[in-house]
């Protein structure tokens, strides 16, 4: 197994299965947040939030969840740290096969920016409602239990302009990387071939474009509405 | 004139190979571990022999010039490989096979060797297969064939137009199995440049890293070259930038006799000189001529036009287009032996009619195959090659027909052999396009990589046990030897002086002036003085290079133009003795077309009675005129007739 | 084939003397190149001239000059082997630059492929890959006859795509990690798709997975910029068979 995770399809795999798997948790945070647009009350996303919080399933993949990013996390750094050991000398007259921004070419960055809004992410909503604490998440009784207001927290957060900003940028990098990540992630295990190569490379657009619109809709929608 | 020994075994032709397998001598596998056999070259026959040999237990030490043996000139090869499996149920057969490929030759091969490597063809095919060449199949998962030139049946294997690609990659991968074995001591960037012979006897190598420039030792009982032709001695041919002459030419100068030079083969489909910067010359398959129909405008003032630019090919309607080949050759049309297609091109272009700028074109023509079976099948067929053409050329083949013009493409002659492969240095092998046996004055399409493959892996591993069988108590040989301390001296030495003329002018250009001269008066078309002329003028060459001659760099480096400078001072004595054969041999066959030897249609006409023999060289010192020894050609199977075509 | 003359055109090129010795670039002035001769051709060009300046030419590997040998490895303005698709530096054409340019020649750079001189590289590693296990296990004679082994025309091709590989090592060389992935997987899906290959495909795998991770390529990170340089348009999709390949090797371990 050591000789496994060492050896370079390895380390691969472990990036692949973990991206997979962060992928599903987002799909299910996506469709959470979306409430946040559903209803102005905030009752909808209330009652998930909460539901999220106390559900024990839910509890049970936290850890997994925070597993998986850590290791999605290193196994990055170590692969890019060997890969970069792999060409000591770089060109003087850089690569023009691929264009400057091409996601593929920028996984490693793409994937820097989404940990460091991910940590601002983290600070903003989980820290607040795990730990510290927040005066806007007082209480609220919806169908007779008690549970956080967390749309109030979420909603005053998006009504800031800066913010809303930078979630709508946090959005279009998960996208870009996701839009690399999905179908390379299939390559890496080897579920794929000429055939499905080409379907697999239009579904990762597509789910990078739903990640990208989707979360960005949310800051948007609070910006404009309110 | 001493008599050559043929060892050709007695016998009905179709039982020599089994008779004489079932008595020679076979060497106890204790004993292969203690025998050493260096190959030199690593292409179809080089690799294949080393491959084979060290699976038989043999201690193997290989070497190429390239940085890797997969990059051996035979993996240019396209169109495919020959073997009599009558696949196809179209009456093929081994005797088929035979007949065919000395009716190619121009009567000019031996029988036996020639039976032997038809007896053996539909094994290389199950060989190669067994080792995941990816050959074409057909839809119910058997092998494709398909047809070439010279032959009326369809026993051509293939793999797209990479065929040479495909072979040379198995063998390279039954080589890198032994290497992993430990069996094979592999050196690339190695190039040999002496041969060392002790007691008479073919012991080990000097050969030079071509990396530090060192010059080293290599001993062992046997030597085997698999090195190749000498067509670049033209300068421009369809060969590899690095094929060279040199290492037959140290063994013709150590005492192995060199048959048949003035046998080149001048390959009629490729892609036309362009100006005076080209390196080389880019074959495109003869396989095409299945489907490529040949032609030249009828009218000469349509061919001027062309030549200015006026018009383009297609609008020339087809009455007025000349179909030369077809018509010439009604009964082979397109699909004529390479030496007859050539002469043929050449004199429509020398008549005028030829259709480029340099008028030295004519065109192959896939309109016609294309509104017969649509373009998808003919892009499945020579896609590669049609890509290729068009990136060169940026002309689309698709569109417009393609220009091909006739280069030189291979040498049938080479290093004598006997039946055993073995020189007339005893324990000196040479194999494939290295050797001079198989193929006689033309060699047919497809049947290089046959002979190649024949005979490395079917052949040498068989033969040579018969030689080391004897050499079974001669320890490791000790390259400490008087004879390898002169051999790497005498190498050493003759760096240092090409390196130290600091003339004015680099190898290349040596070597495109001899080119010229050879293509002038060696080239299609030869007479008595032109050959004369020609070898007073190679002599003339010789003398500028070695006063003049510019090699730049290092001794002890990476130094190309070092390489180049040896390379070109064994051409230029090389050439020489083409030209004198040509000489010599006063008739007209196969590649060699005397001027003097013509029907009145001005076909080629051979002269059985006085020269069916083979014409083997012996060295007698640079500037001495070499002494010739004939073997007889006996053709007890097949009866001689003029070939024809028609 | 119109020769149009380039009256000047500027080559910088990578200069270093040893494996050792510590490179620079070199601009070099070439003059009257036809947009007909080949890249490497307008190289002699200039090594001429070199020469009769009394410098050292530019060292380059070549060979066959017909793209097949994969022997020629020139980074030239930002590509393995030039600015044109399914082409070897030799079968690059001077119609690609134009009056005046500027031309970039680089070695192939990855730690793997040490520069022996200039832009000569040493890709023995290549060979320490197929050495591993890229072959199938006969030896000569014994074999069935070719029939015997019927393979559908659909997995012959495939296997053919994957074998058309020539080894030049421009897919390391584009790479932004110099991931031999390509090269490798062409290798193991030829013989995957063979029914001759499949007998020892779990330990041809892995074995040339490790061998590949032992000689200091990068992994693959499936930018697909390999199959972009690739002279012969090697699909990436044979580099999801090498991962299915050697998982399904490594699981049942």
């Amino acid at each position: 197994m050591s000789s496994f995770m060492s050896a370079s399809i390895g380390r691969k795999f472990f990036m692949s299965i973990t991206g997979l798997f962060l992928i599903s948790f987002l799909i299910i945070h996506l469709t959470l947040n979306l409430f946040l647009t559903f209803d102005d009350s905030g009752t909808l996303f209330n009652l998930a939030a909460h539901f999220m919080a106390t559900n024990p399933f839910i509890r049970i993949m936290e850890p997994l969840l925070s597993l998986g990013f850590v290791i999605h996390i290193i196994w990055s750094g170590w692969i890019t740290l060997e890969n970069m050991r792999a060409r000591p000398q770089k060109y003087e007259y850089g690569d023009q096969q691929l264009s400057w921004w091409a996601p593929s070419k920028n996984m490693f960055i793409l994937g820097s920016m989404v940990l460091i809004f991910l940590v601002i992410h983290l600070t903003n909503f989980y820290l607040k409602m795990k730990f510290t604490g927040d005066p806007l998440l007082s209480s609220v009784n919806i169908d007779g239990t008690e549970m956080h207001n967390a749309y109030a927290l979420v909603s005053s957060l998006f009504m800031n302009k800066g913010y809303g900003l930078l979630y709508i940028a946090g959005g279009i990098l998960v996208g870009l990387h996701i839009s690399h990540g999905f179908w390379s992630a299939f390559q890496t295990i080897g579920f794929s071939n000429q055939v499905w190569l080409k379907r697999l490379k239009a579904v990762a657009v597509t789910v990078g474009i739903v990640f990208a619109v989707g979360f960005s809709y949310i800051p948007i929608y609070f910006m404009i509405k309110f | 004139m001493s008599t050559l020994n043929s060892k050709i075994p007695a016998g009905p032709i179709a039982e020599k190979w089994t008779n004489h397998k079932a008595k020679i001598k076979v060497v106890s596998p204790a004993n292969k571990r203690k025998l050493d056999v260096i190959v030199v070259g690593t292409g179809l026959a080089g690799a294949s022999a080393a491959a084979s040999l060290a699976e038989l237990g043999y201690n193997v030490t290989a070497f190429c010039y390239q940085d890797s043996p997969r990059r051996a000139h035979s993996i240019a090869a396209q169109g495919g490989i020959n073997a009599a499996k009558n696949y196809q149920n179209d009456n093929d057969s081994v005797y088929r096979l035979f007949y065919d490929t000395i009716k190619g030759g121009d009567y000019r091969a031996r029988e036996a060797n020639v039976h032997r490597l038809a007896e053996v063809s539909p094994n290389i095919i199950d060989q190669c297969v067994a080792q995941g060449v990816p050959f074409a199949r057909e839809y119910g998962g058997t092998l494709s064939n398909r047809s070439f030139g010279g032959v009326l049946v369809s026993r051509t294997f293939y793999a797209r137009g990479q065929t040479g690609q495909q072979l040379l990659l198995g063998a390279y991968s039954a080589l890198n199995r032994q290497i992993n074995a430990g069996t094979v001591k592999m050196h690339t960037r190695h190039e040999m440049l002496d041969l060392v012979v002790i007691d008479g006897k073919a012991r080990g190598i000097i050969a030079r890293d071509m990396v530090s420039g060192e010059v080293k030792r290599f001993g062992a009982h046997a030597v085997v070259l698999a090195t190749g032709g000498y067509a670049n001695v033209f300068f421009l041919s369809t060969n590899a930038m690095g094929c060279n002459a040199s290492a037959s030419w140290v063994a013709y100068k150590k005492g192995a006799y060199f048959a048949n030079p003035c046998y080149v083969q001048i390959h009629p489909t490729c892609i036309p000189v362009h100006g005076s910067q080209q390196s080389k010359l880019t074959l495109m398959s003869e396989s095409l001529r299945n489907d490529g129909r040949v032609w030249v405008p009828r009218k000469k003032e349509d061919a001027e036009k062309l030549r200015r630019g006026e018009i383009r090919p297609n609008d020339i309607a087809d009455v007025d287009r000349d179909f030369y080949l077809e018509r010439r050759y009604p009964s082979y049309g397109n699909l004529v032996p390479r030496d007859v297609a050539s002469r043929a091109a050449k004199e429509r272009c020398d008549a005028g009619f030829g259709v480029n700028k340099e008028g030295m074109a004519v065109f192959l023509d896939f309109k016609y195959a294309i509104e017969r079976l649509g373009q998808e099948t003919i892009a499945k067929r020579y896609g590669n090659l049609f890509q290729m053409y068009e990136k060169i050329t940026d002309v689309n083949p698709y569109k417009e027909p393609m220009q091909i013009y006739p280069a030189i493409h291979y040498a049938m002659g080479g290093t004598w052999v006997d039946y055993n492969l073995m020189t007339t240095i005893p324990g000196l092998y040479s194999l494939g396009e290295a050797n001079f046996s198989d193929h006689g004055a033309n060699r047919l399409g497809a049947s290089a990589l046959m002979q190649g493959l024949a005979d490395g892996y079917f052949v040498l591993p068989y033969t040579i046990g018969d030689y080391l069988g004897n050499e079974i108590m001669v320890p490791k040989i000790n390259t400490n030897l008087p004879e390898f301390e002169a051999a790497e001296k005498a190498v050493t030495e003759r760096l240092e002086k090409l390196f130290n003329i600091k003339g004015k002018t680099p190898a290349d250009h040596f070597h495109k002036k001899l080119g010229a001269i050879l293509w002038d008066y060696v080239g299609m078309s030869r007479n008595e003085a032109g050959l004369k002329k020609a070898i007073e003028e190679i002599k003339k060459l010789r003398k500028e290079f070695y006063a003049d001659l510019l090699v730049p760099g290092e001794l002890k480096n990476v130094n190309p133009e070092l390489e180049k400078a040896g390379r070109v001072a064994d051409f230029l004595e090389f050439g020489e003795l083409l030209a004198r054969d040509a000489l010599n041999r006063k008739e007209s066959c196969g590649g060699h077309f005397r001027e003097e030897s013509a029907t009145e249609e001005g076909e080629a006409k051979r002269d059985d009675e006085n020269f069916a023999y083979v014409a083997a060289w012996e060295f007698k010192g640079v500037d001495e005129e070499p002494a010739l020894h004939k073997e007889d050609l006996v053709f007890e199977t097949i009866q001689l007739t003029q070939r024809s075509y028609k | 084939m119109a020769d149009i003359i380039l009256n000047k055109i500027y080559v910088k090129v990578w200069r270093q003397n040893s494996p050792k010795a510590k490179g620079r670039f070199e601009t070099y002035q070439v003059e009257n190149v036809s947009q007909g001769s080949s890249f490497l051709e307008m190289i002699d060009i200039l090594n001429d001239k070199l020469i009769l300046e009394g410098k050292d030419p530019i060292a380059f590997d070549h060979d066959c000059r017909e793209g097949i040998c994969g022997m020629c490895s020139m980074y030239i303005n930002g590509h393995a082997h030039g600015p044109d698709t399914e082409v070897t530096t030799c079968q690059l054409h001077m119609r690609k630059f134009h009056e005046g340019q500027t031309i970039v020649v680089e070695p192939w750079r990855a730690a793997a492929f040490p520069v022996i001189k200039d832009v000569m590289v040493d890709r023995s590693a290549f060979e320490k890959i197929q050495q591993a296990g890229g072959y199938v296990s006969v030896n000569t004679g014994g074999v069935p006859d070719g029939n015997v082994i019927l393979i559908g025309q659909d997995d012959a091709e495939e296997a053919m795509d994957a074998a058309a590989c020539i080894g030049c090592g421009a897919c390391v060389a584009t790479c932004k990690n110099s991931s031999a992935m390509l090269f490798v997987a062409a290798k193991v899906s030829q013989f995957a798709k063979l029914p001759q290959g499949k007998v020892e495909a779990k330990k041809r795998a892995k074995a040339m997975v490790a061998k590949m991770d032992e000689l200091g390529f990068g992994s693959c990170t499936n930018t697909g910029g390999c199959e972009l340089a690739c002279p012969k348009s090697i699909s990436i999709a044979h580099i999801a068979r090498l991962n299915r390949e050697y998982l399904s090797a490594k699981l049942s371990d």
